[in-house]
């Protein structure tokens, strides 16, 4: 059976395989961004798409982040399927105006005459020495705003499998794709298509403490999880995946089960995405808590360039486990 | 049509768009209008004689100063009263008030307040045609102060360098708020922007109705023909303040005066008087017409609900679910 049959990729492969995907299945769709025909993408996410598709549909642009963002709203108004591909999370801020002031507000402003259904895809966070500039992870500012839905794909299936969904939504959709994680190499069905988009996916189970993360810090929990299972500690680990709309019935869910949680967030502490899970979990599920809710953030300071510096500003695996096991154990 | 006609029809859709105005802001100041309402008297010339240029399959994209461009492309006095009531009836059932006419029957997309960001969205537009092979043009109306912005460059660029059906409009009327071009712009010719981008242009009058009809029609025809955008520059002025809030500090009384002797529906009733296309009796008539129309939209607007508080959050996604 093809659903039994695994194939060794990597996940820049599984986003390739995904956008040639979406432009085999609906001529509408078209891909644009800097450097993504000739170049190939900057992650090489749609090498060899512009051979195969042309340039009608594999679109170089100028460096005008904010122009080719709102020609694919416009587009978008106009009938086509765009996807947007914007370098990275901190390119982006040069198309906020048409990201928050358009793409989020026209359905509610028109009055629901005019959905904007377009996707925007952009790499997101630290680890690779970047520095300031090409490292920070602001997806959970971004699901600050209403009117947007919010993605990161940290595994191969998500990589591989939520354009397609996300292209079917009739709402702007942004995919965060960690840097980090494009060389991850691992296996995939060989029939791997489309995932859904509305719900965080349980990625291990346990009862003593709930580990909630989304993006690269995902495999960081992992592996934590993995130490702390040697001690005996049994830990429940969820993948948020949908950033906004937050999925918070799974992680409520849990932590009814295991009376612990922990949030894993590459974003600053203050105003972050952990703060509203954190918010939520003790509004919700306050009286189901032996512990209170604790976060593993970035630290507070524009990411720096040398190695043993951004290591120190990134939460890593030894952080989270003398978290968990703090929390557990006392 | 023959050519009285036609000229009593671009008359009649300046003093609907004036007439209307001048009541919204007696409304205004009856608080019956909240918010920011920004009047396009004095630059009717721009939104009439552009909409005739226009087909009706065209895309226009405008800014917060688009109520004469909402009437001109069609939309009914009704909804667009009603908007800027904030009533269910409204075009965008009081969501979007005077900033923010959308009308998908008539292809109006926005009224957009962010000065510059509505040209990308053009852009766009076109570029969707392009792609679909459909012959029409996006236009896409916005301020000299516009022309400030990143936005303004990146988009004239990208639709000139992706050959896209746009029809740029800058409507200068010299001003964007208080700050004069003069004092903001190191270079005011405006069309020599185009040139940097490879792009046709033209100046005209824009408060001759006529020669803005005539300057658009042959932008328009050069688009389709050539399939490249054009940049149109519309000279105007506008006679009342930015918004209501506004206290003029920035320009003399004196210089609207002589502006306002260029009232472009001034001008072109007394053109059609001197041809004897018009009597006294027959702009009466015409006005009392508009009288109506108003009151009926007014009357519509009075009458109409309120959208129910319950319906807050639909339209933030088009699932309802997703909320």
């Amino acid at each position: 059976m093809m659903g039994e049959q695994r194939l060794k990729t990597t996940y820049q492969e599984a986003v390739r395989s995904g956008l040639r995907d979406a432009l085999l299945r609906d001529e509408r769709v078209f891909l644009m961004g800097e450097d993504v025909g000739c170049y190939g993408g900057c992650f090489a996410a749609s090498k060899g798409l512009l051979d195969e598709f042309g340039p009608e549909r594999i679109r170089d642009t100028p460096l005008s982040e904010s122009t080719f963002t709102g020609a694919g709203i416009g587009a978008a108004l106009g009938g086509m399927r765009p996807i947007v591909e914007i370098m990275t999370v901190n390119f982006s801020l040069l198309a906020l105006d048409q990201i928050v002031n358009n793409a989020a507000t026209y359905l509610h402003m028109s009055g629901g005459q005019f959905n904007v259904q377009l996707v925007i895809r952009m790499a997101t966070g630290g680890g690779k020495q970047l520095a300031a500039q090409h490292s920070h992870s602001l997806e959970g500012w971004y699901a600050h705003i209403p009117g947007i839905k919010i993605l990161c794909a940290a595994t191969l299936e998500d990589a591989r499998g939520m354009l397609w969904s996300a292209l079917q939504d009739p709402d702007p959709v942004l995919i965060f794709e960690p840097s980090v994680l494009y060389p991850m190499e691992g296996e995939l069905a060989a029939d791997a298509g489309a995932v859904a988009i509305d719900r965080a996916r349980l990625h291990r189970q346990g009862k003593d403490l709930t580990l909630i993360s989304y993006g690269s810090c995902l495999y960081k929990c992992l592996d934590a999880a993995d130490t702390l299972a040697a001690e005996g500690i049994e830990t429940e680990l969820i993948d948020l995946r949908v950033l906004r709309p937050l999925d918070e019935q799974t992680f409520l869910t849990s932590v009814e089960k295991t009376h612990r949680a922990l949030i894993v967030d590459e974003g600053w502490r203050s105003g972050s995405l952990a703060a509203e899970i954190s918010a939520r979990i003790m509004e919700q599920a306050f009286y189901n808590l032996d512990a209170p809710v604790e976060r593993i953030c970035s630290a507070e300071v524009p990411m720096p360039y040398a190695k043993h510096m951004e290591e120190a500003a990134l939460p890593q695996v030894e952080e989270i486990v003398k978290t968990a096991r703090r929390m557990v154990r006392g | 049509m023959n050519e009285q006609e036609y000229q009593l029809h671009l008359l009649r859709q300046m003093l609907r768009i004036r007439r209307f105005e001048e009541k919204s802001a007696e409304l205004y100041s009856l608080t019956k209008i909240r918010g920011f309402l920004h009047l396009y008297i004095g630059e009717e010339a721009v939104a009439v004689g552009i909409s005739e240029a226009l087909s009706a399959a065209d895309a226009l994209v405008a800014t917060y100063r688009e109520h004469g461009h909402a009437i001109a492309r069609g939309m009914a006095m009704g909804p667009a009263m009603a908007e800027m009531y904030g009533k269910v009836t409204g075009c965008c059932r009081g969501r979007g008030g005077s900033m923010h006419l959308f009308d998908a029957q008539h292809r109006l997309y926005g009224g957009n307040a962010i000065v510059g960001g509505g040209l990308p969205i053009a852009v766009g537009l076109a570029l969707a045609d392009r792609m679909q092979q459909r012959n029409q043009v996006t236009c896409c109306c916005f301020g000299e102060g516009a022309v400030a912005e990143g936005e303004f460059h990146e988009a004239m660029n990208l639709a000139a360098l992706w050959q896209l059906p746009v029809l740029f409009v800058c409507e200068n009327n010299l001003y964007a708020m208080g700050t004069a071009l003069i004092r903001s712009e190191s270079m005011i010719e405006l069309t020599r922007k185009a040139d940097a981008y490879g792009m046709t242009a033209a100046s005209v009058d824009g408060m001759d109705v006529l020669a803005v009809a005539n300057a658009a029609r042959a932008a328009r025809e050069q688009i389709i023909t050539t399939g490249m955008p054009f940049f149109l520059e519309c000279k105007t002025y506008r006679f009342r303040p930015h918004s209501m809030f506004d206290p003029e500090l920035y320009r003399s009384q004196q210089e609207v005066d002589q502006w306002r002797q260029h009232d472009p529906i001034q001008t072109l009733s007394d053109k059609l008087k001197e041809h004897g296309w018009i009597t006294e009796q027959k702009l009466n008539q015409l006005e009392a017409e508009i009288a109506a129309e108003i009151a009926e939209a007014v009357d519509f607007s009075e009458q109409s609900d309120w959208e129910a508080v319950s319906e807050l959050t639909r339209f933030v996604y088009s699932d309802p679910e997703a909320q």
